[in-house]
């Protein structure tokens, strides 16, 4: 049969894939062929997982010309398409072959299909939503399980027994309950494939599809309790029988969730030592789940359950074991397998539908068991509803309640159950599968269809997503300490207490000993937040840099343009700024032309967007290691870049400047002055999140940049104490200047003094090349001409008197005279920070945190790695006091120049 | 106060200021005497360096306790609104340490210290670089635009609540005081 349905989807795909091989076949022994074959056909030998290949295909194939059309997709959920789809291809098989060929069978339903999306589910359950509902998702899973199995059951049968169920369908009692059992468990593939995009507020989602991963144990035992009586027949059925079904409930799901923490244990624990095998550590997740699951199927416990579990409770321990790469493979396998696997299942689903040799229609069958699921479902919810608002404290409205009954979705668990029953024991079996058929198809299109529009329409309330602040988090943590403490005042040991038990009973033991030690020393959730929003910053500021550069259709200049552009502004310096009042930085950084700030933005851009040149490259070739690239490598500057950002925009903050909108944009004072001169174009951006989109924001940038590079210097600097820095400073420049000519990024950072001035900081490269007068420091003021001198102490006075961030001062004042500084700032508690530094005051606990940071993610070996990059750049940091150092390389600019 | 709450004139106005029920008053109160040990107030043993209260009595121990109660939801927005501000406030106090109603950054920090210090392996630089990446952004939550000189000390009350916007805490500030039977007598 198969040989008949293939040529219609297999063969052009098949010759394709022959065509190759030839090449290979003469090697190949066999019984010698008459001539040599150019061609041979061997469809056989790889039929099996040919077709597997070719369904998957389709179903992704579908799925990508699904959503070719938007406005489809949001109006019917997928999980339609894809059994309308399935009908569709079932139909046309069904007409070619004249027989339904394939369908879904239930061996590799349970064994192939389930798991990876039960394992997602789990895995990527909220799991503090799931345990702060356990309760309700209890109840439901439990209660409403067998309310709906022995109503619908007993229901059906009161159907036949009065007369509206069509004699021939042959049914007791326990033949309906059996029915009931199969046909009432709400189905998690389905109800995930729609409450996904219909996005209810988290309590309702959590509560249905906690449900539905829930009550698996429940089906599983109902389904196999009474599968066991139908068989032995109803007579013979005693009364231990019926204590052993109800044990056998508690054996099937807490053994069930058992095995699934056990294996949750060993998979966190091995995933302890991967360190050098971090390759597999993706391999090992799926392999040890999955064994979880066959582990509980083989027992006859409830795999779903089990599955479940070993994700919910390894996700933390694995999380932080695996590297970060391994992570993400993790996350997107995972997705992969489960929409493939979910994708096939309703695609089969369609298919299964079309073999009418299946099934037997009665319509009062179907229509009575369409209609009791659907009424006891609403019934059931309402009534536990009502006892468990009881007790909750937050009631669940009448409103969530419609939801929930609406959102008992049948699916395919019930179809491959009843394809599962022995048609010798269940003689009905035929009409049972009809009428799954039907309640699968109907809740899942119609109710699916509607679930949407209804949603709206009650206007329920939706989940808000919005960005994960740290504030929230902070507050959350404190708040749930506090909880605990009032209910260990009032005496009564409720939910927090015991949450705040296991929480520390698992920093005490059991991240101890799940917990790669690296992992556990950081481990915290808030610092998780923090470093989150810092990547996220990151990266946003990347996207931006790459926005701004694509849109404000910058050119890049060519290296003597330049250099002329450069030399034009201190031209322009030189004669324009004789007037010498508004002599200060500002000035001279505004007075260029727009070509010449450009450039500017341009080279900012670059230093902010690219990284540093790596100049040692590992090729390593290993298929069992990946070396770390230079991308990860690149987020992590990004992300030291951008911490830094964020602290020094914080610290301006204290510093007495305006916060506009946006985090990093705190140097508005500067500005002001700037555009009070600069002409009208120069606003200030329009407000953007974390956008640079103009110069100043700019500045920003870099600045920190250069900062983080005398933090990472103090860091760094316990390594390697050894190099003298003048050499090195020297040839990194020299080397810099003939290597990358054109765009070297960044030099100045290397050589230029803690707290750079503004017009360094927008074009680094005057200071590297050729204008030291831009450059104001008291040596400098030493080489700008005499005339202006007055100029530059009055600019510099005034900058001294106003309350301004360190950028727009002097370097010498930061510098010699930190305490100043901190008396400027009378907002500043004084005994924020004990060190004399505290004006500019962040580098030690940046150093630190940057520090532990890179201790969480990094290995040892690439931070050696890393280590001559980064500290090369930074020898000038490395001691604020020592004045000789600053000179040494005054003088070798000199030389140089 | 303090004495045995029988009088139930005076249960009836505890009742009416702190909206519990007679019960849960009750049940308190017990609960109450167990901690102080039969004296009319509960004693402050750690000595803590300002403004902290000496020693509470019942009824201020009720009247903690019922920031604490569930918000019945049925009493209209306005009051949910309402006592939704009054639990804030709450915790508001709770950081803000020497109540001049900011929570400057040195306070915020000793509570992000406070919530690392069960972490040994978080150094106090990287809880302080935490709560000032958090006071920076409270600072871009609250104030969109600053004057120049402006300087943005600490976290107002009014800040506070823009910064719990989202969170729903009348759905979880709440500490189950039915069914207070289950009390735990051993201490």
């Amino acid at each position: 049969m198969l040989r008949a349905a293939l040529p219609l989807l297999g063969l052009p795909l098949a010759g394709a894939g022959a065509a190759e091989e030839p090449s290979q076949e003469p090697g190949s022994p066999g019984e010698p062929p008459p001539g040599l074959a150019l061609f041979r056909w061997q469809w056989h030998e790889v039929e099996a997982p040919y077709l597997v290949a070719l369904w998957i295909l389709v179903a992704s194939l579908a799925k990508i010309v699904f959503h070719l059309s938007r406005k489809v997709t949001s109006v019917v959920p997928e999980s339609c398409l894809l059994i309308l789809l399935g009908l569709v291809l079932g139909g046309i098989v069904l007409a070619v072959a004249k027989k339904a060929e394939y369908q879904l069978e239930p061996g590799t339903f349970f064994l192939f299909l389930l798991p990876p999306i039960v394992l997602d589910s789990g895995y990527f359950m909220p799991s503090r939503l799931f345990f702060d509902n356990l309760g309700a998702i209890l109840t439901y899973a439990v209660v409403g399980t067998l309310w709906n199995a022995f109503t619908t059951g007993a229901a059906l049968w009161g159907l036949q027994q009065a007369g509206l169920v069509a004699p021939r369908v042959q049914a007791g009692l326990l033949d309906f309950l059996l029915f009931g059992s199969l046909i009432s468990a709400v189905d998690p593939v389905a109800v995930l494939a729609v409450f996904e995009e219909v996005h209810v507020n988290e309590t309702l989602f959590i509560i249905v599809f906690g449900e539905s991963l829930l009550n698996d144990a429940v089906t599983v035992v109902l389904y196999k309790v009474c599968n066991s009586f139908v068989e032995m027949g109803p007579a013979n059925v005693q009364a231990t029988d019926y204590l052993k079904g109800v044990a056998s409930l508690f054996v099937v799901s807490l053994g069930g969730a058992a095995v699934g923490l056990v294996f949750a244990f060993l998979l966190a624990l091995t995933t302890r030592f991967t360190k050098r095998v971090r390759i597999i550590e993706p391999l090992l997740v799926f392999l040890l789940a999955y064994a979880a699951y066959l582990t509980a199927e083989m027992a006859s416990l409830s795999a779903i359950l089990a599955v479940t579990m070993c994700g919910l409770g390894c996700k933390k321990y694995v999380e932080a074991n695996i590297s970060h790469k391994s992570r993400t493979a993790v996350k997107y396998t995972m997705k992969t397998l489960a929409s493939c696997a979910e994708t096939v299942i309703f695609m089969l689903l369609g298919i299964s539908a079309v073999d009418s040799s299946k099934w037997a229609w009665d319509s009062g069958l179907v229509l009575g068991t369409l209609f009791f699921i659907l009424f006891f479902r609403a019934l059931g919810v309402v009534l536990q509803t009502w006892m468990l608002n009881q007790f909750r404290l937050v009631p669940l409205d009448k409103i969530d309640q419609v939801v929930m009954s609406y959102g008992g979705l049948r699916g395919a668990v019930a179809f491959a159950l009843v394809i599962l029953l022995d048609r010798t024991k269940v003689p009905a079996k035929d009409y049972f599968v009809a009428t799954t058929i039907v309640v699968v198809f109907f809740t899942v299109i119609v109710q699916g269809l509607t679930i949407k529009p209804l949603v709206k329409w009650l206007k329920v309330k939706r989940s808000e997503h919005h960005k994960p602040t740290l504030n929230q988090e902070l507050h959350e943590h404190t708040f749930d300490h506090i909880l605990a403490a009032v209910e260990d005042v009032v005496g009564h040991h409720g939910y927090h207490y015991w949450r705040d038990r296991w929480e520390q009973f698992d920093k005490k033991y059991l991240s101890q000993l799940l917990m790669r030690r690296s992992a556990y020393r950081i481990r915290d959730q808030i610092w998780d937040v923090y470093y989150r929003l810092n990547i996220r910053d990151a990266i946003s500021f990347v996207d931006q840099g790459g926005h701004v550069l694509s849109s404000a259709g910058l050119t890049l200049p060519s290296m003597p343009s330049r250099n002329s552009m450069a030399e034009t502004s201190v031209t322009n310096l030189l004669r324009e700024s004789g007037s010498g009042a508004c002599l200060d930085l500002q000035v001279i950084d505004t007075v260029r032309s727009g070509r010449d700030r450009e450039d500017a933005v341009m080279h900012h851009l670059l230093c902010g967007g690219l990284y540093k040149p790596r100049r040692r490259y590992k090729a390593s070739c290993s298929r069992h290691f990946i070396s770390e690239d230079a991308q990860e490598r690149q987020d992590k500057e990004i992300f030291q870049q951008n911490m830094k950002r964020r602290l020094e925009s914080f610290k301006s903050t204290k510093h007495n400047i305006c916060l506009t909108k946006s985090k990093p944009r705190p140097r508005k004072a500067g500005r002001k002055k700037k555009d009070g001169v600069a002409n009208a174009e120069f606003t200030n951006g329009k407000p953007r999140d974390l956008g640079f989109p103009d110069t100043a924001a700019v500045i920003l940038t870099v600045e920190s940049e250069d900062e983080e590079e005398s933090d990472s210097s103090e860091t760094e600097k316990e390594d390697d104490e050894g190099i003298i820095f003048v050499a090195r400073a020297t040839s990194e420049v020299l080397q810099e200047g003939k290597v990358s000519g054109s765009l070297e990024v960044c030099p100045s950072p290397r050589i230029i003094p803690p707290s750079p001035t503004c017009a360094e900081k927008e074009l680094p490269w005057k200071s590297g090349q050729a204008d030291l007068a831009v450059y104001v420091s008291s040596e400098t003021t030493k080489i700008v001409p005499v005339d202006m001198q007055t100029g530059w102490n009055q600019s510099i006075s005034s900058l001294e008197s106003l309350a301004s961030p360190p950028c727009t001062q002097p370097p010498t004042l930061t510098r010699l005279l930190p305490h100043p500084l901190g008396a400027e700032e009378p907002q500043a508690p004084p005994d924020l920070s004990p060190d004399p530094r505290t004006s500019f005051a962040f580098p030690p606990s940046l150093a630190k945190a940057g520090r532990s940071r890179s201790e969480s993610s990094a290995d040892i070996s690439q931070r050696q790695e890393l280590q001559p990059l980064m500290g090369h750049k930074d020898h000038t940091h490395l001691s604020p006091g020592t004045a000789n150092s600053h000179w040494c390389i005054q003088f070798n600019r000199g030389g140089r120049l | 106060m303090g004495a045995a709450p029988s009088a139930s004139a005076e249960v009836r106005e505890l009742e009416g200021k702190t909206g519990f029920s007679s019960e849960q008053i009750e049940q308190l109160h017990r609960r109450f005497k167990q901690l102080s040990g039969d004296q009319p107030t509960i004693r402050n043993l750690r000595k803590g360096p300002r403004g902290l209260a000496e020693e509470i009595n019942f009824e201020d121990f009720l009247t903690i306790m019922s920031y604490f109660r569930p918000i019945d939801v049925t009493m209209g927005e306005e009051h949910v609104t309402q006592s939704r501000k009054e639990k804030l406030r709450f915790l508001f106090h709770m950081y803000d340490s020497d109540s001049d109603g900011r929570i400057t950054l040195e306070e915020y920090r000793n509570v992000v210290e406070e919530l690392l210090s069960g972490n040994p392996h978080i150094e106090k630089e990287s809880a302080r670089s935490i709560a000032d990446g958090a006071m920076m952004e409270a600072a871009s939550v609250c104030v969109g635009q600053m004057e120049p000189d402006q300087v943005y000390d600490g976290i107002t009350f009014e800040d506070f609540l823009k910064i719990w916007q989202g969170i729903d805490i009348e759905t979880k500030m709440h500490v189950r005081f039915l069914n207070m039977e289950t009390i735990a007598l051993c201490h």
